[in-house]
Order: C-alpha cells, then structure tokens, then sequence
C-alpha cells in the first residue's frame, strides 16, 4: 500500500513555481531519494507535506493524500495531529534546528506529550529510551543539557530522537548530513538506515550525495527546477540514465573524473523566476538540446516505475535517441 | 552568579567617581550662585555674598569642597539643600515614593500595550494591524512629550471631563502618608472615593510617560520576534505539530525576550529616574520635577546628591537587566 501520493502537487511563490507539478508516491518500508542540485525544489517539496509552507507560497496538488487521508483538505487541527507523530521530518542544521532557550529533555518531551501524552516519569522513561536508540552515551543526564552544549552530531541525533519519538509511518530527512563531518555523517546515516529497518518506516531522503542514494534508497527522483526529471529504481537511474540531467549529475562526481585534470561540470544554473526557458528547462544546459527541446515543453516518458521527463531520453550507451 | 554580580558591582566605582565629578563641575559652571538666586532682583551687596559664601563653605578652592563632599557621600552624608536646609536624602526619599507609582504605571502600560502589539505585528506582518502597530509606534515615538500630555489634558481633563488636570488626589481629601504611595494610602486612610480619585489622577500621566517605552517596546519586540520566527528550530517546533499559539508563545517569544528585555531596563531606569517633563507638566511632585527646581534655584548639594542616587538607580536597574538575562538565555547562565 502506498504510504504517501502525491499527484501534480505544485508550490508557488507568487508567480515563482519552486515545485512544478510533481507526483510520486512512497510505500511502506521504502527508502526514496530525492537528489537534485540547489534550487531545485527538494526542500520546498517535502515542507509542503509537513504543511510548512508559509504565505506567500501556496501548495495546490491534484492529490495529496497520506495514508487515504487528503492531507490538503482536511483541518488544521486535524493535519497538526499527523504532522509529527505519523509523519516527522529531521533538517539540514542541527545546530539551529534546536532551540536554545529549552534543554533536551524539554524538546523531546514536548512531541511526545503533544501526540501521546502520559505522567511525567512516563514521558522522561520514553525521552531517555529514545536517546539510547539514537546512540547518545549517558542518556539520563543528557536531558538537563541545553542545545548549546552538544555537537553537531549529537544535535542531529536529537533531532532523530524527537521525530522517531511518535513512531512515525514516514520520515522525511531533508539534507540531514550536509552540515555534518565526514566521519559522523556515515555515522548519522547509518542511524537513519538502521531506524528505517527496524521501524519499517517510509524514509524520503533528501541529498546532494549520490553515492549514498545508490546505497540505501530502493527508488530515486532526480528534481530540476521544481520537476521531477527522471524517476526509477535507484540501480537503474545511476547504471543507465534516461535523462541528460542525471548523465550530467553523475559524470560530475570525483570518482567519474578519475585520471582527469578537471572535474565534469554541467555550465550555467538553475533557471530562476525571470529566466525560465519556453521549452525544456534544462534546454540551454543540455548538451544534445535541438530546436524542438528548446520550444516544446517535454512530456514524461516510459513506464509509471521508470519515467522521464525528455523528447530524446539516452539509450544504455548514454546517447540521446534519434 | 555572585561572582558576576560582585564583578560587575566593581565596575561601578569608576562610574560613581564620574558622575560625582561631573555634577559637581558642571552645575557650578552654569552662571549665577545660590546665594545671588536667593536674593533675587533685588541683589545683594557685595559683603554679604562673601559673609553668606563663607558660610555655606563657597569661599574655598573648588577641590576642598569636592574633597569635602565625596567624603561626605562617602559617610552616606548627602548634604542639606540649601533652600529647605532638610537633608538631600530624606527630601529625595519623601518624593521617591511618587516617581516610583508613576513610572510604575507607565511601565505597566507600556509593556501590557507595547509587548502584546509587537507579537501580534510579527505574526500577521504585512497586514493591516502590523501596518497601524508600526504606524502608531512611530508617531507615539516622535511626539513631544510635553505637547502629547497637554493634547490629551486638553481632550480627556478639559473638554471630555473624564480625567482631572493635575495632581495626586483631590484636595477633599486628606490622605495620611503611610507609605508615601498615594494609591496605597488611599486604601488604608479608608476614604471613600479616595481610591477612585488616586487612580484616575494618575491615568493621563502614565499614559503620556508610557508612550515612548510603549512605542519602543512594540517595534523591539516585533522586529525581534520576525527575527526569531525566521529560525529553524521555529520550523523544527511546527514539524512537531503542536499548536501554533504554543510556537509563537513557548518557542519564538522566550527567545525574542532576550533584546527586549534590555530595552524595557533601559527604559525602566529612564522612567524611575524620573519623568522630568512629565511630572512638571502634571505638577506631580516627584524627583523630576524636584531636580528641575533645584537646577533652577542653584542648589548644589540637591542637584549633586539628586543626580548621584539616579545614577545608583539605573545602575542597579541595569544589573537587575543583567540577571534577568541569565535566567531567560541558559547560553550566558552556563558560560559564568
């Protein structure tokens, strides 16, 4: 059973499309990357489901639905009951994603008396459960620490506390290694995989890391410029690319670069607001654009499971089609 | 704590030493003495100025009577004004009481108006009532103080009626003076209507001294809680989906009080210091009003002695700020 549906769902600032029409769907116990370069909606998208867009952006969607329920009509009162507890999400920067002003404990408790309720020493036995199973030494005293006196890596290991603590059905890691060291991103990363398994949640994994998408997510979307360009199982999308756009992405790895005096690099940037092509939007970056890509918007291409966005998707041998 | 209250309380000495010498200095340097203040229009002849110099210890070189003066404060010993001959102290102490109920109710007025009205403008930013919040402040800001006082004494005591002109209380009734609190004596003297007439003796006054605190407080207040709710742990508070009156009260505005509380000390001292337009336009008989007098009859132990317990006043307000501090944002209670 689908977890999570999403169909067309668009987010708008003012006449500025950040998501444009985007679908797709998570089920239970799957891990779905979401990989795309900066500017190209995967933050936005994922707000809009923990219904965190603000005005002026405006989320319209054919379809949202989170287990059956329409996320999209249902009341506030209602969709504050699901955010955080059936679905939570962990950020970019743990560091001031916590506020500072209340300590750990306060934090963690917070989301599980809001959504489960119970004594006092119910929720610290919870709160101190919950810090042992992110892998924090000491757990007991940890709850009188203030954010202020953790690392990076200990605050992003908060942060999973406090967004397991409802045992959500879907999870939603947004970035959530990016502002981390190496050493303690695998670390963190590790965390999430192992919690997925064991939880059999739903995790959207947002990331710039493809390398890591191709280890741990069953599917993948490729987003640029608010669509989803290219879709399928995350093996397939990284051995054999449809789109120019994933071709582009990976050839601009170190590892592809191997022997190279210069890293591959795709020209040009995301087209903003003022600048958006009337065609393709990756038109004036794609090295095989023709004149039809520039004037024609492409349609999506192949099978529900294995879709892209592109008049000439490449073949197995990373040549457009004729 | 303690260590940082005692290092900061060290910190004074230089301070009291500075202003000491600042007043001293500069009230002699505006023309005219006590003694020729005193004689007015009609003089005095030059031997007598000199008999009454000698007197009041003016005849000596400027540093013996600094000296004598600093160790004069330094025994708790103010001097005498030169005027009513009572002692600077128990003149500023009688007065004390008023300036306190006054600037009490300004800042009451102006943090129960000012604080509400900046939450409100940041959380509906852009809107109409941020619009008017911003509007009002910055007029409530800009008014002449004493030009803002005589239009409301003009609107609600003179032609509205709703309000009396000046004072403390109605001259029907005698109040003892318990506490020197004249809403507190009007209680325990048990007159009736007493109360009433303290209360709305003192509506128009706070109103026009809250007005500048008020109008700060409100745009403090709101461009701190704009900045705060732009966080991301205020993004993290609503992905746990509690209630938005709990993110904007428990997490955005403990956070948004840091700045604001500086402000509101700041302000508070400048209130308690006394309201010196304020209370001369209202004839309230406070420490403002009292120092102008003094400045005006040149009475130099009042002007000193006024000045330094002031100063004192904002300095422990200050420290008080400092404290307060700790007790909002653990980060400065953990790094002592």
């Amino acid at each position: 059973m689908s977890l999570l549906k999403l169909e067309n769902l668009s987010v708008t600032f003012g006449q500025f499309r950040a998501v444009d029409q985007i679908s797709y769907t998570v089920n239970e116990g799957e891990v779905l990357g979401i990989v795309g370069e900066s500017g190209s909606g995967k933050s936005v998208s994922s707000l809009s489901l923990m219904g965190l867009i603000d005005y002026p952006g405006k989320v319209s969607a054919d379809e949202l639905s989170f287990m059956e329920q329409d996320l999209l009509s249902m009341p506030e009162t209602q969709r504050r009951k699901i955010t955080g507890s059936d679905i939570a999400m962990i950020f970019q920067d743990p560091m001031t994603s916590l506020n500072p002003c209340y300590t750990v404990g306060y934090q963690i408790i917070e989301a599980l008396k809001t959504h489960q309720g119970g004594t006092k020493k119910e929720l610290k036995t919870r709160a101190i459960e919950l810090l042992n199973l992110v892998g924090i030494p000491a757990p007991e005293s940890r709850l009188s620490a203030y954010p202020h006196q953790l690392s990076g890596g200990m605050s992003q290991r908060v942060m999973i506390a406090i967004a397991i603590g409802c045992n959500p059905k879907l999870l939603i890691a947004d970035e959530p290694t990016t502002a981390l060291d190496v050493t303690i991103q695998a670390q963190i990363i590790d965390l999430l995989i192992d919690l997925q398994k064991q939880k059999q949640m739903g995790l959207v994994l947002i990331t710039h890391d493809l390398a890591l998408v191709a280890e741990v997510a069953h599917r993948v979307i490729v987003m640029y410029a608010g669509q989803i360009v290219e879709s399928g199982p995350a093996s397939e999308v990284f051995s054999t690319p449809k789109h120019p756009y994933t071709q582009a992405l990976l050839a601009s790895l170190p590892e592809s670069a191997a022997g190279k005096a210069r890293l591959e690099a795709l020209p040009g940037v995301v087209p903003g607001q003022y600048d958006r092509p009337k065609g393709c939007l990756l038109s004036p970056r794609c090295p095989y654009a023709t004149d039809h890509c520039r004037n024609v918007v492409p349609d999506n291409q192949g099978p529900l499971e294995r879709q892209v966005k592109c008049h000439t998707p490449l073949d197995t041998m990373g040549r457009p089609a004729a | 704590m303690f260590q940082f209250i005692f290092r900061r309380l060290s910190l004074v000495i230089p301070t009291f030493i500075g202003i000491t010498l600042l007043t001293f200095t500069l009230i002699r340097l505006i023309p005219g003495d006590p003694i020729e203040v005193m004689a007015g229009e009609r003089g005095v002849s030059a031997e007598r100025h000199a008999e009454l110099s000698a007197q009041l210890g003016f005849d000596q070189p400027l540093y013996v009577q600094y000296f004598n003066y600093v160790s004069g404060v330094l025994q708790g010993d103010l001097g005498n004004s030169l005027v009513t001959k009572e002692p600077v102290l128990s003149e500023f102490l009688t007065l004390f009481p008023a300036t306190i109920e006054l600037a009490f109710c300004a800042a009451m007025f102006a943090i129960f108006i000012g604080l509400p009205a900046g939450i409100i403008a940041a959380v509906k930013r852009g809107t109409l009532f941020d619009h008017s919040v911003m509007t009002f402040s910055l007029t409530g800001y800009s008014m002449p103080i004493f030009w803002w006082a005589l239009l409301l004494m003009l609107i609600f005591s003179v032609n509205l009626g709703w309000t009396p002109v000046s004072g403390r209380i109605d001259v029907v009734y005698w109040i003892d003076d318990v506490t020197g609190f004249m809403l507190i004596d009007s209680i325990l003297s048990g007159e009736v209507g007493a109360l009433s007439s303290a209360i709305s003796h003192l509506i128009l006054p706070s109103i026009v001294l809250g007005t500048i605190p008020m109008a700060v407080i409100a745009r403090m207040t709101r461009s701190s809680m704009l900045e705060v709710l732009s966080e991301d742990y205020i993004r993290t508070a609503r992905a746990k989906g509690i209630a938005p009156w709990r993110v904007i009260i428990i997490h955005a505005l403990r956070n948004a009080l840091i700045p604001v509380i500086t402000v509101i000390g700041l302000q508070v001292g400048i209130l308690l210091s006394g309201a010196i337009l304020t209370e001369t336009v209202f004839a309230w008989p406070g420490i403002g009003k009292w120092l102008i007098e003094s400045i005006g009859r040149r009475d130099y132990p009042v002007v000193q002695g006024g000045i330094l317990i002031v100063a004192s006043i904002i300095i422990v307000v200050n420290l008080l700020v400092d404290v307060a501090y700790g007790i909002v944002n653990p980060r400065i209670r953990h790094s002592r």
